[in-house]
């Protein structure tokens, strides 16, 4: 009996106050955004501060199902959650409904809901299920494709639904895979990659195979050890040649102009300075709005509710996407490092809890809520910062919206209640 | 060390970030203020500016309303144009474009639709507005000058520039500055401060509600009414004389040092300055190069002052104890220098003695008294500097320190002055006898001529002339209230007045005795030239006279300058006299006399440097005669410009 009441106490606070801490502040931001005219009431439903109140009330409700769920359950059902989850991805396609050229939702009456932002947690369950099998073995290329292939299911279905943002959130899982043993030989592909598209862009080929070639010439006369063929290394050049190449058309040809728009604006590609005005004024209005916001916040910022710049809806989306600007602008360098800090003493926090699992599930999926939280706190808020193209996704518990508050609570609260289960396991 | 990929990513990042936040809000964050928050619109309520009467109370400046229409191209709802252009008395064409013109500029900002409305249209359209959505009417406030004259003194107000914003926050884009006269010089009294109100306005631009309350807005404070020293009646009377001439009148009653009257001739009606024709008409007075109707030769204006002059000279040679009154000077035509003549003379009886010689204006007598200050002194830049210290404290060769905008230093030469001239010590006072008649390197303005004669009506003092008399609840600035000694002890006038009351009495200004009033006065007559063509040529002597009357307790201080008037006598004689009866005695008994000055014009006298022709000069030629000179009237606005606006402008 004793057992069973300190069961129900070993939740970990610190997350959980942490969580709280985000979700409260972000309300009180959402209302400092999103307000039109005085504030009546707290819980005005015509206003979207009201609304979103109402989903965090909600958030306790869903809160108390997860943690009074059997730990187990997850790990047995998760193909299960999975599979769900997939099969709300691809009924969007029939059912969903249009919002800003994206079929992302379903309409409940007046409510809609975003399976996308559920397909989160019911990836990293599926993944964490996965990997944790007996059987599974990630040093295998055929496990790792199949790995591989759990994220992707969602990703395509996602980007199919012209919402570029949430697909990149899949690339999260790559931290997962590395801590779980995939080679070093990916991690070094995956950076080379970067390095290489970001070179294409900026300096085009030549200067790319230039490099290239250097490096791994470089490569070749000092690695003394295990001296590699010529042929693997012209191979690997010829790799890298034709990857930026790859890279050049895919940026020339596949993708839309405003999403060339922002990765020349990122990377500074354009020299032209009226083309760049021009851009500037079709593509970085949001960006500069919000940088403004943020600059004139100062030191201590404008105080709450009264920065102009909020209070005059400059910065569009900014309840929702652009929530940091408000911080920004209102709370100032101290209000907006607090929160930097917050979502990284989270992090942190289900990272350390990760690792400390016994069973192999909880660690995998607790390392998975740990890079979803990263990605998305580190495109959204480098993007309202003006340090990553814009790419449109939510900050975690700050931005508007119930579909993406509940599957982020969903997310975490599940590994909360694995990791309150570990004391149970050996 | 795989446990470590995601941890030091996250940690980067973090600090990553806030080294972005400080970099955006600590490092290149500039100083928060409300007027350059492009989410707050200023909006300004601007006061009322003050008016402008004379000394007498005579209303001379005062506001107009004018109305604006206004047109916010996205608010305009369909309506019945037929009726709303026949209201603003405009065709449907020019609707459409001014429509289109103002959308093209803004479909969300106001742009102004028809400026200016004149009172009767604007009462008429005023109650109809309320059907034309999208369209309102502003206020705004322009000057109305209740007079045609003195457009010198008055000046006017005109949009502020980018310098001026620069340099004066204050001023905002279109605000309104005063650009000459009173309205520069108190500016700060008469333009009150503008009241502020903050309003946070949204992306589209669209005002919300004030910001914070209004917390931060404040009241507009009207603009001070202010009394000026001219006196309306006055200053009219000198402006009618100096039609067809050019040239300075300046009164100065010497008991207190106001500006009775500040004529610059030619003059132009201050109504020209206002309302929707103000840039051309500028532009046209401004690009005017030989008239110069915006020069103000009263203030402005720096010639030789002539024989007026020789009076200071006399002063000082008593106050120097060179000459004595009773010591005579005998001139043969000239002031000779051995048996060189250094100056010449013109017929009078010899010898003289001081009051014969400023009654007779002998340059003889003047040459030897200046000498003698000069050399009374072993070192002849020593003798210069104490003869300058003592004519510089008349008020000339500096700044006179008076509120009004422009002004000229003139000139009063010293030692140094030679020594750069001529090498140090190579010179003597023989070098330099024409600053003794008031030519040679001497110049001085009409209002320090004016102030000059105050100070020796006032038998040795003078209060800085001024042009303020009185400021809505405050009071005028001290140093017009205080008195200024001259360094001549005050025993030495007695004479020197004597002399200058004999001008009248017996001496070269007989003929323009005012029955009734003691008048003293000193001629002038000076020497000038120009370049044409880059050869120097001399023209006509200027016209020059000094005086102050009654004798005793002087009332007004005169100076008058006529360029091109021949000599003292014929112009600025006469006109001195006449202003001096008018001011005195309110009336003039001497018509033939105003006739005389009325109906003779000097324009064909001016217009001879620019004929391109052989000219004479000082007389050669017959004078002029014009129809006699009509007083303008208050209300006439356009019979004002004394110049022929057909006339080429160089």
């Amino acid at each position: 009996m004793n057992r069973e009441n300190h069961r129900g106490f070993r939740f970990d606070w610190i997350t959980i106050v942490l969580f709280l801490l985000l979700v409260g502040f972000g309300w009180l931001n959402i209302m400092s955004a999103s307000h039109i005219g005085e504030i009546e009431s707290y819980f005005d439903m015509s206003q979207l501060y009201g609304k979103h109140a109402v989903f965090i009330g909600l958030t306790f409700v869903i809160i108390v199902l997860i943690l009074s769920v059997e730990a187990k359950f997850y790990e047995r059902f998760a193909s299960i959650i999975y599979i769900v989850a997939m099969l709300a991805l691809v009924g969007l396609f029939i059912f969903g409904k249009d919002v800003n050229g994206a079929r992302s939702w379903y309409g409940i009456g007046s409510m809609t809901l975003q399976p996308s932002e559920f397909a989160k947690f019911a990836t990293a369950l599926a993944v964490a299920k996965y990997m944790s099998d007996l059987q599974t073995n990630m040093n295998t290329l055929k496990d790792q494709l199949k790995a591989v292939g759990i994220i992707i299911v969602p990703a395509i279905l996602i980007l199919l639904q012209n919402d570029a943002g949430s697909t990149l959130v899949y690339a999260s899982f790559f931290f997962v895979f590395y801590r779980e043993g995939l080679q070093q030989i990916y991690l070094a592909i995956a950076l080379s990659a970067i390095i290489l598209a970001v070179l294409a862009l900026k300096f085009g080929i030549l200067i790319t195979a230039i490099v290239a070639t250097l490096v791994i010439a470089g490569f070749y006369v000092f690695r003394r050890k295990k001296r590699a063929s010529i042929l693997q290394s012209i191979l690997i050049l010829l790799v890298c040649v034709s990857f930026s190449a790859g890279v050049r058309m895919f940026f020339d040809h596949v993708l839309k102009p405003h999403q060339q728009n922002r990765i020349s604006l990122w990377l500074r590609l354009e020299k032209d300075p009226i083309k760049l005005e021009k851009m500037k004024q079709e593509e970085a209005y949001n960006l500069i709005q919000s940088e403004q916001a943020i600059s004139s916040g100062g030191w201590t910022g404008k105080g709450f509710m009264q920065g102009t710049r909020t209070t005059g809806k400059f910065v569009p989306e900014q309840e929702t996407d652009y929530i940091f600007s408000t911080v920004g602008e209102e709370w100032g360098f101290l209000g907006s490092t607090l929160v930097v800090l917050l979502f990284m003493g989270l992090i942190i926090r289900v990272l350390f809890l990760a690792e400390s699992q016994k069973s192999q599930f909880s660690r995998i999926y607790g390392y998975g809520v740990a890079s979803i939280l990263f990605i998305h706190f580190t495109i959204n808020t480098g993007m309202v910062m003006g340090l990553i193209p814009t790419v449109g996704i939510p900050l975690p518990f700050f931005s508007y919206g119930g579909s993406g508050l509940w599957g982020f609570t969903i997310l975490l609260f599940i590994f909360i209640k694995l990791d309150s289960n570990k004391i149970n396991e050996w | 060390m795989r446990k470590l990929l995601l941890l030091l990513t996250v940690i980067t990042v973090g600090l990553l970030f806030i080294a972005r936040l400080f970099y955006l809000q600590v490092y290149k964050k500039e100083a928060y203020s409300l007027f350059e928050d492009s989410a707050i619109r200023t909006v300004y309520d601007y006061p009322k500016r003050g008016y402008v009467y004379d000394r007498n109370g005579k209303l001379l400046v005062a506001n107009q309303p004018s109305y604006d229409v206004m047109i916010i191209p996205r608010e305009v709802k369909p309506l019945d144009t037929l009726e709303f252009c026949k209201l603003l008395k405009i065709t449907k064409e020019d609707f459409i474009k001014k429509y289109h013109r103002a959308n093209n500029y803004s479909p969300r900002l106001p742009s102004p639709f028809v400026p200016q409305l004149s009172k009767k249209d604007y009462a008429v359209l005023q109650e109809k507005m309320r059907k034309f959505e999208g369209f309102y009417i502003q206020k705004r406030s322009l000057r109305d000058y209740q007079t045609t004259i003195g457009a010198n003194v008055l000046g006017d107000i005109g949009e502020v520039n980018q310098r001026i914003i620069e340099k004066q926050p204050y001023y905002k884009m279109g605000d309104l500055i005063g650009n000459q006269g009173v309205e520069k010089s108190y500016e700060d009294v008469l333009r009150g401060v503008k009241g502020i109100k903050f309003i946070q306005k949204d992306r589209f631009n669209k005002n919300i509600g004030p910001y914070k309350n209004g917390r931060f807005d404040t009241l507009p404070q009207p603009g001070k009414d202010i009394k000026i020293t001219i006196d309306s009646e006055l200053q009219q009377y000198g402006e009618l004389l100096m039609t067809n001439k050019r040239g300075g009148i300046v009164a100065i009653d010497p008991s207190n040092g106001e500006i009775l009257a500040l004529v610059s001739g030619p003059s132009y009606n201050p109504n020209l300055l206002v309302g929707r024709d103000r840039s051309k008409n500028f532009t046209k007075l401004y690009r005017d190069s030989i008239a110069k109707p915006l020069f103000d030769r009263g203030l402005q204006a720096q010639y030789a002052p002539g024989s007026p002059f020789k009076v200071v000279n006399a002063l000082i040679a008593l106050q120097e104890d060179v000459m004595s009154p009773e010591e005579k000077v005998s001139c043969r035509m000239g002031y000779y220098y051995g048996s060189r003549k250094l100056t010449g003379c013109h017929h009078h009886k010899s010898p003289v003695d001081m009051n014969a010689g400023i009654a007779q204006s002998c340059n003889a007598y003047f040459v030897t008294a200046y000498r003698k200050i000069i050399d009374k002194y072993d070192d002849a830049g020593n003798g210069m500097n104490i003869w300058a210290k003592h004519a510089k404290s008349f008020g000339l060769g500096n700044y006179l320190g008076y509120d009004l905008p422009v002004g000229q230093k003139g000139r009063i030469p010293d030692g140094d002055y030679y020594d750069k001239a001529y090498g140090n010590n190579r010179w003597g006072s023989t070098y330099i006898v024409s600053n003794a008649i008031g030519q040679g390197e001497v110049e001085a303005t009409p209002i320090q001529l004016a102030n000059m004669v105050a100070a020796i009506g006032n038998r040795g003092y003078y209060y800085t002339p001024h042009i303020i008399k009185d400021i809505e609840g405050d009071t005028i600035p001290k140093k017009y209230t205080t008195k200024r000694q001259t360094t001549i002890d005050k025993r030495h006038f007695e004479p020197v007045i004597e002399g200058m009351f004999d001008v009248y009495n017996k001496g070269t200004a007989s003929t323009l005795r005012i029955p009734g009033i003691d008048i003293c006065g000193k001629t002038g007559t000076a020497e000038n030239f120009v370049r044409i063509d880059s050869v120097y040529t001399q023209l006509t002597d200027h016209s020059i006279f000094v005086a102050f009357a009654p004798k005793d307790n002087p009332k007004i201080a005169i100076a008058v300058f006529v360029e091109n008037g021949y000599w003292g006598s014929r112009f600025a004689g006469r006109m001195a006299s006449l202003m001096i009866e008018k001011y005195i005695k309110g009336e003039i008994t001497r018509t033939d006399m105003e006739h005389w000055i009325l109906t003779h014009s000097l324009e064909n006298e001016y217009a001879k440097p620019y004929s391109g022709e052989p000219f004479k000069i000082n007389g050669e030629t017959t004078l002029q005669v014009v129809d006699k000179v009509q007083p303008k009237k208050d209300d006439d606005v356009n019979n004002s410009i004394n110049i022929d606006p057909n006339k080429p402008q160089f």
